[in-house]
């Protein structure tokens, strides 16, 4: 058996910290710069197609409601899993 | 609370309301929409729950089949697209009957009369949301 307190582990843990920090010092020059999206093809196309082809002027509201649909659903399923387990945790009445 | 803050909240409920509503059914022309106008008629029912503490009782039935209705025609208008194309397919849009005007492509004035099935989807979510949100309300300032 080891004995823990024997090995000291404050310098794993620096040397750790400093590899950390190094490695998340570079990762800063990787990330492209704000508000220039690498990949705009999806974009555009919601852009010049949305209002076309679902007739409504709202972009955001179109790929909730029509291009996204599914996920919609699932958020709205989520909601109503929610209110059913809290109607089931609080449900019963009160003893007064 | 005191008389001043029931008179105005008594004022301030229906704008309140309306607002929501609004909010809701023009969904699919100005920024917004179903669960954002849900948010809104859900903080109604907060505000009445704060303001008159135990003097009005909110019925769980009718807000449990509210939500239980909007959920149901959300996912049968959904399953309605089927019948046309596919799941969540728009089938009312662009087809110049009941909320189906063609709209230019850019800037115009919104019309109400567009958009397909979204607005539809708009006001199923929204009710299923007001509904939801003012039954967890309800439960937890009961319990409290």
């Amino acid at each position: 058996m080891v004995d823990n307190k024997k090995y000291n582990f404050r310098k794993f843990k620096i040397i750790s910290l400093i590899i950390l920090f190094i490695y998340l010092t570079f990762v800063i020059f990787l990330i492209h710069p704000f508000g220039e999206p690498k990949a705009t093809k999806m974009d555009d196309y919601f852009i010049k197609n949305a209002q076309r082809q679902t007739g409504s002027n709202n972009v955001v509201s179109s790929i909730v409601f029509d291009y996204r649909g599914l996920d919609t659903l699932g958020e709205a399923s989520v909601l109503f899993i929610a209110v059913m387990s809290i109607s089931l945790i609080l449900g019963e009445k009160k003893n007064t | 609370m005191s008389k001043i803050i029931k008179i105005i909240s008594l004022i301030i409920l229906n704008p309140i309301i309306i607002f929501g509503l609004y909010v809701i059914v023009h969904g699919h022309l100005t920024p917004g929409g179903g669960f954002q106008g849900g948010a809104i008629i859900a903080g109604a029912t907060a505000l009445i729950l704060v303001v008159f503490e135990n003097n009005i009782k909110l019925s769980r039935g009718l807000f449990s089949l509210f939500e239980f209705l909007g959920l149901t025609s959300f996912i049968l208008m959904a399953f309605w697209g089927i019948v046309k194309n596919t799941f969540f397919y728009n089938f009312l849009t662009n087809s110049n009957g009941i909320l189906g005007k063609t709209i230019v492509f850019g800037i115009n004035q919104g019309y109400l009369n567009s958009g397909g099935v979204i607005p539809l989807m708009n006001l199923s979510v929204g009710i299923e949301v007001a509904s939801g949100l003012s039954l967890i309300i309800i439960l937890i300032t009961r319990n409290l």
